[in-house]
Formats: C-alpha cells, structure tokens, sequence
C-alpha cells in the first residue's frame, strides 16, 4: 500500500521548522543538556521524541489535511485522501487490514474502546475478563470499570520477571463466561516481553478474542501475529502525541462502549486529526524500515546499562526480563534512594528518566507493576532510549549516576547500611 | 532525617540489657503464625514515607542477634514490597506479615547473619 502521498513542503515551511528549532537552542530536555540535542533525554517509553520523518509530513499534512474528512467538497476529499493513506499505510505495517484500523485521540483510549468493546461484543458468551497483573494502567481502569458494571475480571500473576504465568492465564481464559482476555505484547515498566505466542493458542483453544496493548512494541519488535483486538500508541513509536490505533480485526465481535457516531467506522467518535493522523503513520512506516537495525544497536546499549549499573552502584536491583525485553527499555531500583530526589537530581544533571517509586506517584503508592514482581520499588529508574539516543549519551549517563546515588545515600545518612 | 520510633522494648534492646518478656507496652500485637515470638523490637514507622521504613529497619538490624526477629509496623504501602525485596538483597528470612492492634500492618523479619 502506498503511503499517504505529501505535498512538497513551501519553503516557508520548512525554513520556519529549521528557524523555530534554531531560535530555541537546548529547549528544555532537562536543564543540564547541551544545547539543541536530545542526548539526556532517556524517557521515549513515555513519549519518543517526534521522528524527523513525522515532523516533514506534519507540516505538510498541516497545509493539505485541515478539512473535515467526512465532507465531500474538494477540501474535505483531499483531507480523506490523505486519512486513507495514512490507515493504509498502518494497517500494512500492523499485518491487518486498512478497514481493520481505527484512529482514535490516545493509546489510553485506544485500549478502552479495545476492552471495552470486546466485552460489549461478547456480552452473549459471558462477562468475565482475563488480564495479567501487570498491565498498563489504561487497561486496569476499563477493568475497574467493567466491574462496577457487573462484570467479573481476573487478574493473572506474574513471575519475578514480571511474565506473566502462560498456563495459568490459559486455565483461567479456559473457564466458562470468559469473554475477553487481555495481555500486554511487553510491559511498559520493566521490559518484559509478554508469552503472546502461547496466548493466543490458548484463547483461539478456547475460542476467547485476545487484546494485546501493543504501545511499547510496535515500530519497535515485530508484532506477533494471532490477536484479535491491537491498541498503540503513536507519540511512543516517534508520531505525535494524540493520536491512538484501535485494530479490530475482521470477524472479531465489538460494540462501542460510546454513543454513536458515525466517524471511523461507528468505533471512535469525533473528527479525526488527519493532519497528526499523516504524521503518525509516515514516522511507522519509517520506524518499521528502521527496526531491525535501531533493536539491535538499543538492544546492545541496553545490555551495557544492565551491567554498568550492575557493577557501578552498590546495592541496586536491575529488574525485568534481561533476554526476553524490549530493545529499548530498562528499569533498576537503588536500595534507601528516594525515587523522586534520584529523578530530580539526574534532571539536574540533564537526563530525563521516569520512575514507578510510590513518591513520584500522584496516588503514593507504588507502580503495580513492581508489586505484581515482588522487587524493590523504591530509588527505581527506568531508563528508555529512542533513535537519537548514542553510546556517548548512554556512556555519560553510566558515568554520572554512580555519583548522583553516592551522593544521595550520603546525603541521606544511610551509605555503607 | 526523622527517624522511625522503636517501642519501650527496641530502646531497651539499644541499650544492651537483656529484652524483656513481651508485657502489652509494645507498640503492636505480635504476629501471627511463623512470625510469632514473644521478645523481638517493633519499629514504629507509622507516617513515614518510602525509604524510611527500610533504613530504619537497616539501621537497627544490628542491634538484632541473628537467629532473632525485629519487626517494622509501617503504613505506607510500599513498604509491603520493600521490607521483603531488602530481605531478599541483605539475606534476612522475611516472616510475614500482620496487622497491629490499630490495623497498621507489621513486617517481621528473622536475622540471618
């Protein structure tokens, strides 16, 4: 399927991009970073910085993509011109079909019109839902919410790993009334790249529709094949933020949650933002060109993190998977630091990190995602690299931190405890 | 730093004479099951917030023979995951956990070098 096609830019443009970026020099990326590089910021699980590829077809989208894609004068045929391109171009590297693909305002979203849906689809089989415990967030709420409206959910364990346990999942999705199940394809905090393979064996054994929240995985590992419901994110894989992929595969029962709307095939309301819509799907198809090479060089960076840090710090415990992991994502906890004083002194320092202690919470309690693995929540960092990110990047950090959780322990009283 | 309180037994246990028979002045019930002793120091970290509760217990284990308990009751939920995994680095033996008299939960742990 070809992409959507993008006007030339006007020079204006694109000397307006360059100008902006140039008048701006070191915006904000933590305030340490050298100025106009994004090498400190190690937070792309949380949103990727914008692919170079998704800024160029933005700013032409901008021009081209304004109108109301449901209307049918010459503007709004060219906005669903550039929208059909778009859904084709995703549905081609997500191995569906372009009627398949939804395009709705967030990942979040995305995932609870995905639960959600596939509950109300399947209401006649039953209402259970299966999950494992480790979920993103996202999925947990659309549960919660599922069970305050009478419906039943199991949540699945995890090992120390925070894998999720195959058998039991396949028990539990074997029960009667189970109408949906979900598990994530790898988790968002600590790597671990979930059993998928042996899931969807189970849940087509048990002729029970599987959603898998796709975000962390897509543009990153291939996707593997077999579910029936997929959710992702694009600001994760490098597209805007704004806009979320809801993959409903043919045959697959679903009903929406929501009132109707005609937009998107009656499964997401609102107008669509053609233009993020554009950029979006052009940064996929340029990630997934990409993949196999930027795995394997992440990969490699990640590997040298995991035993630096291993080796560096005392007293640290590098949590997740240390094969079976996203490429790009790593997450450690460091014994008597406070999560948010090791995240705001590393900020100081210039790199942005993200952390699932319980004090950089707004609720205080500590991520679930550690608790399901039953590892040390407190000092823990997650540290996840992007396109940009170098050896040099990784190799500065590795050389700042031993110093910055020294320094806390002592400032702390606790060093040599 | 604030600090965590011991009870009237952990300051006793601090000053070296020998602990005395548990007498209902500690802090917190003694736990259940495994976990139940008679004679071990209850840490008080009631309101303070992750770390606290795992470097008060880090501070104090040394005042702790090996083979004996020491207890930590502490509210702040991550403690419930902390106490265990600091167990597990350190290679103490975690014993459990059990609500105090006031529901605050209570971590035992046993000394194992």
């Amino acid at each position: 399927m070809q992409a959507p096609r993008v006007r030339t830019l006007p020079r204006t443009c694109g000397d307006y991009s360059l100008g902006a970026a140039a008048a701006r020099p070191g915006r904000a990326y933590g305030r340490g970073v050298a100025a106009g590089t994004r090498g400190g910021y190690l937070d792309a699980a949380s949103a990727a910085p914008l692919h170079p590829v998704a800024r160029e077809a933005l700013l032409a989208a901008l021009g081209d993509g304004w109108a109301d894609p449901a209307r049918l004068h010459g503007a709004g045929r060219r906005a669903r011109l550039l929208l059909d391109g778009a859904r084709a171009t995703v549905a081609e590297a997500l191995g569906a079909r372009p009627d398949e693909v939804t395009f709705c305002g967030s990942g979040t979203q995305a995932a609870h019109l995905a639960v959600l849906g596939g509950l109300a689809g399947r209401r006649r089989a039953g209402s259970r839902l299966v999950h494992s415990a480790v979920e993103h967030s996202c999925v947990l709420h659309a549960a919660e919410r599922h069970e305050a409206s009478g419906g039943e959910t199991v949540s699945v364990g995890v090992d120390r790993l925070g894998r999720v346990d195959a058998a039991a999942f396949a028990a539990e999705v074997a029960r009667p009334g189970t109408a949906l199940a979900s598990l994530m394809t790898a988790n968002h905090e600590v790597g671990t790249v979930q059993p998928i393979a042996e899931v969807v064996a189970s849940c087509a054994a048990a002729g029970v529709p599987l959603h898998t929240d796709a975000a962390q995985a897509v543009g990153r590992l291939p996707v593997p094949a077999g579910w029936s419901l997929l959710s992702a994110s694009a600001h994760k894989w490098g597209g805007p933020p704004g806009v979320g992929v809801l993959v409903v595969r043919t045959g697959t029962r679903w009903g929406s949650p929501l009132p109707a709307d005609e937009r998107e095939r009656g499964r997401a309301p609102g107008a669509e933002n053609v233009p993020a819509i554009v950029a979006a799907a052009a940064s996929l198809r340029a990630r997934v060109g990409e993949a196999a090479a930027e795995a394997e060089r992440l990969s490699a960076l990640v590997e040298r993190i995991r035993a630096t840090v291993t080796a560096t710090v005392p007293d640290v415990e590098v949590i997740g998977d240390p094969v079976g992991r996203l490429p790009h994502l790593v997450t450690f906890s460091c014994l008597y630091v406070d999560g948010e004083a090791l995240l705001l002194e590393l900020d100081r320092r210039g790199f942005a990190v993200s952390s699932g202690s319980s004090c950089t919470s707004s609720t205080l309690t500590p991520s679930h995602v550690l608790e399901a693995m039953g590892v040390l929540s407190h000092g823990n960092v997650r540290v996840s690299l992007h396109r940009e990110t170098t050896a040099e990047d990784v190799d500065r950090f590795l050389a700042v931190l031993p110093g910055v959780v020294a320094d806390l322990r002592r400032t702390a009283g606790v060093a040599g405890l | 730093m604030s600090e965590c309180e011991g009870s009237q037994r952990e300051r006793e246990a601090k000053t070296g004479r020998p602990v005395a028979p548990r007498d209902g002045v500690g802090s917190a019930t003694p736990p259940a099951g495994p976990a139940e002793k008679a004679t071990q120091i209850v840490l008080d970290c009631r309101g303070r917030r992750c770390p606290l509760p795992v470097i008060e217990l880090a501070r104090r284990i040394a005042g702790v023979r090996v083979g004996e308990q020491i207890a930590v009751a502490a509210d702040d939920p991550a403690a419930r995951l902390d106490v265990p995994a600091w167990c597990r680095m350190r290679g103490h033996d975690f014993l459990g956990e059990s609500p105090a008299e006031d529901g605050v939960p209570t971590y035992t742990v046993r000394r194992r070098r």
